[in-house]
């Protein structure tokens, strides 16, 4: 139940401003993958030009090939929709639905495209993706209230069994902790290291140790100045990234000196 | 370096204390106009309420002179909003989520300056051609619906009837709900949206799943600032419909609205029937504060799950 992503020569567009240059990188299957980087190094974009986020921008486009499992899912006739279905994402912020009640929100991914499913198999489902997410001990009693009654930290792990109940192929996190509290946010990596066991996990992420503790491979984005395109300055194991990188460069940000 | 005494001279408070002041006064006066109305209105009418019944139009007291036209007022508001309602939603729905960005400019403006329409224009429009085109329509109507009460023949020839009315209001209450709900619709949080889009939703569903339920309590005030509309609009009724009895068909002349009926009447009244017509306003603005009083309670009815908390 996972892919992995095999990215070649991707060069992402808003309009006929270059966002991120030529990237080129290999995502393992059933591993978890962090890109670092300065704020505006092009590093979110990238992510989301994984499962076609990027497009809700007017103008955003994309040169190159994402292939996912071999299939390019920028070739002729790919919908989007069924990118992202294959292709969960957890965002920055954590947005369940307010409108709608714990378990909906869980079952919201799985009721698309008209898609019916008996209230048996709903229960189950909805079950198994808290538990997932490490969250239905503290939900299964009130299932039926609103989402966003829960804390951030528990919003976010809603968010994550949302993603996970329709069984993607690939988990996109995109600075899943940057509003969340250090103890939320451990509960979150510790269910990351959980997902990699059934799922690709990709997240992007601003604190270092985070990469550290979670990733087992690191890519480090870098920008060369305002106006300038993001660039992939180095992937590796996230061992190696951290202790011996080949670039000078991401020597100079893991060690936090910039230059 | 010098520290600034933490008791401040309350130099600094007099723009807070003059714009509270002025906000509390704003808010005074909204009271006060509302309660003198509403005072006015009670005591203007309680000649006609308290006169004996064969003193008052139609001989039979005031109650069964104003049901009919109370009826009538709310058959050509619901015609209005029945029309008016997903039309507006949609085109709103067009105008934020699906039309190109220079097409969009175009279309909001166009939809407000159906707005800035007098309403006498829309009357006579209705009138002199809407009413003409559309009896065609009424006649087969007539013939091919006819078991149903409200398409009971004969159609009326000219066409002036409350269902016409109910369309020339619709198209008036439409840029009002359009605008409304398009701004709402601008205002759903990005991040809603692409949860939904993230899911795989199309976008007709994450606009089911996100933009309408956080649009929900806008769309029903937009609705409910379009009924008051329809309510109390009177040239248009006035000039379309050719008023008479109540009568359960809408496509024969008849029925009569609150606001077209003071409209008509009050130039010549004179006495106990301005009293009357008084009464009749009184009703008319007693029907409106319960409309908004019912869409609060619609709208407060789902609170926990707004989104608000």
């Amino acid at each position: 139940m996972s892919k992995r992503i095999d990215v070649k020569d991707l060069n992402v567009y808003y309009g006929d401003f270059l966002a991120v240059e030529d990237v080129t990188i290999n995502i393992e299957a059933k591993s978890v993958t962090a890109f670092i980087g300065p704020s505006g190094c092009g590093k979110s974009t990238f992510l989301r030009t994984l499962n076609r986020m990027h497009e809700v921008l007017p103008g955003a486009r994309v040169e190159g090939e994402v292939l996912l499992d071999g299939d390019n899912l920028y070739g002729p006739g790919v919908d989007p929709v069924t990118v992202r279905s294959q292709i969960g994402m957890v965002f920055q912020r954590p947005n369940p639905f307010p409108t709608m009640s714990i378990r909906d929100n869980v079952l919201a991914g799985v009721k698309l495209n008209n898609k019916k499913i008996s209230k048996g198999e709903a229960d189950v489902l909805v079950e198994r993706s808290l538990k997932g997410a490490n969250l239905w001990n503290e939900v299964k009693d009130r299932l039926e209230k609103p989402g966003s009654g829960l804390s951030g930290g528990q919003q976010q792990r809603l968010c994550i069994a949302r993603a996970i109940a329709v069984e993607p192929q690939v988990i996109l996190m995109d600075e899943p902790c940057s509003a969340l509290d250090p103890i939320s946010t451990l509960a979150i990596e510790d269910l990351i290291n959980e997902l990699k066991d059934q799922y690709t996990v990709v997240i992007v992420t601003h604190n270092m140790q985070q990469a550290a503790r979670v990733s087992d491979r690191t890519a480090f984005f870098n920008i060369a100045g305002t106006g300038k395109p993001g660039k992939l300055i180095e992937v590796g194991d996230t061992q190696t990234i951290f202790s011996n990188p080949v670039q000078k460069a991401t020597e100079d940000y893991v060690s936090g000196r910039f230059g | 370096m010098t520290a600034t005494p933490v008791t401040s001279t309350g130099a600094g408070r007099a723009g807070d204390k003059i714009f509270s002041g002025a906000a509390l006064a704003a808010g005074c006066l909204i009271l006060a106009v509302l309660f003198g109305v509403a005072l006015f209105l009670v005591v203007q009418a309680i000649p006609a309420l308290t006169a004996p019944a064969a003193e008052i139009q139609g001989g039979e007291g005031f109650f069964a002179y104003i049901w009919p036209i109370v009826i009538g007022t709310l058959i050509a508001a619901v015609i209005a909003l029945v029309i008016a309602t997903p039309i507006a939603i949609g085109v709103a729905l067009f105008i934020s989520h699906f039309a190109p960005r220079g097409l969009a400019a175009g279309l909001g403006y166009m939809v407000d300056l159906l707005a800035a329409i007098p309403s006498v224009v829309y009357g006579a429009w209705g009138a002199a051609f809407l009413a003409k085109e559309i009896s065609p329509a009424y006649n087969w109507l007539a013939a091919n619906m006819g078991w149903l009460p409200i398409f009971q023949g004969p159609a009326s020839a000219t066409g002036k009837t409350i269902l016409t009315a109910g369309i020339v209001l619709s198209v008036m209450v439409l840029p009002i709900i359009t605008s409304l709900s398009r701004e709402i619709f601008l205002q759903t949080p990005k991040l809603h949206e692409e949860a939904a889009l993230a899911l795989g939703a199309t976008r007709w569903e994450m606009i089911k799943m996100s933009v309408l339920p956080f649009a929900r309590p806008g769309i029903i005030s937009a609705v409910m600032l379009g009924l008051g509309r329809a309510l109390g609009e009177t040239m248009a009724v006035a000039l379309v419909l050719s008023s008479g009895a109540l009568t359960a068909s809408l496509i024969q002349s008849g029925n009569q609205t609150i606001a077209a009926e003071i409209a008509l009447n009050f130039p010549e009244a004179s006495g106990l029937k301005v009293s009357t017509l008084i009464a009749a306003g009184l009703v008319l603005f007693v029907i409106t504060l319960a409309v908004n009083m019912i869409a609060r309670w619609i709208i407060t009815r789902h609170k926990e799950f707004s989104g608000a908390n």
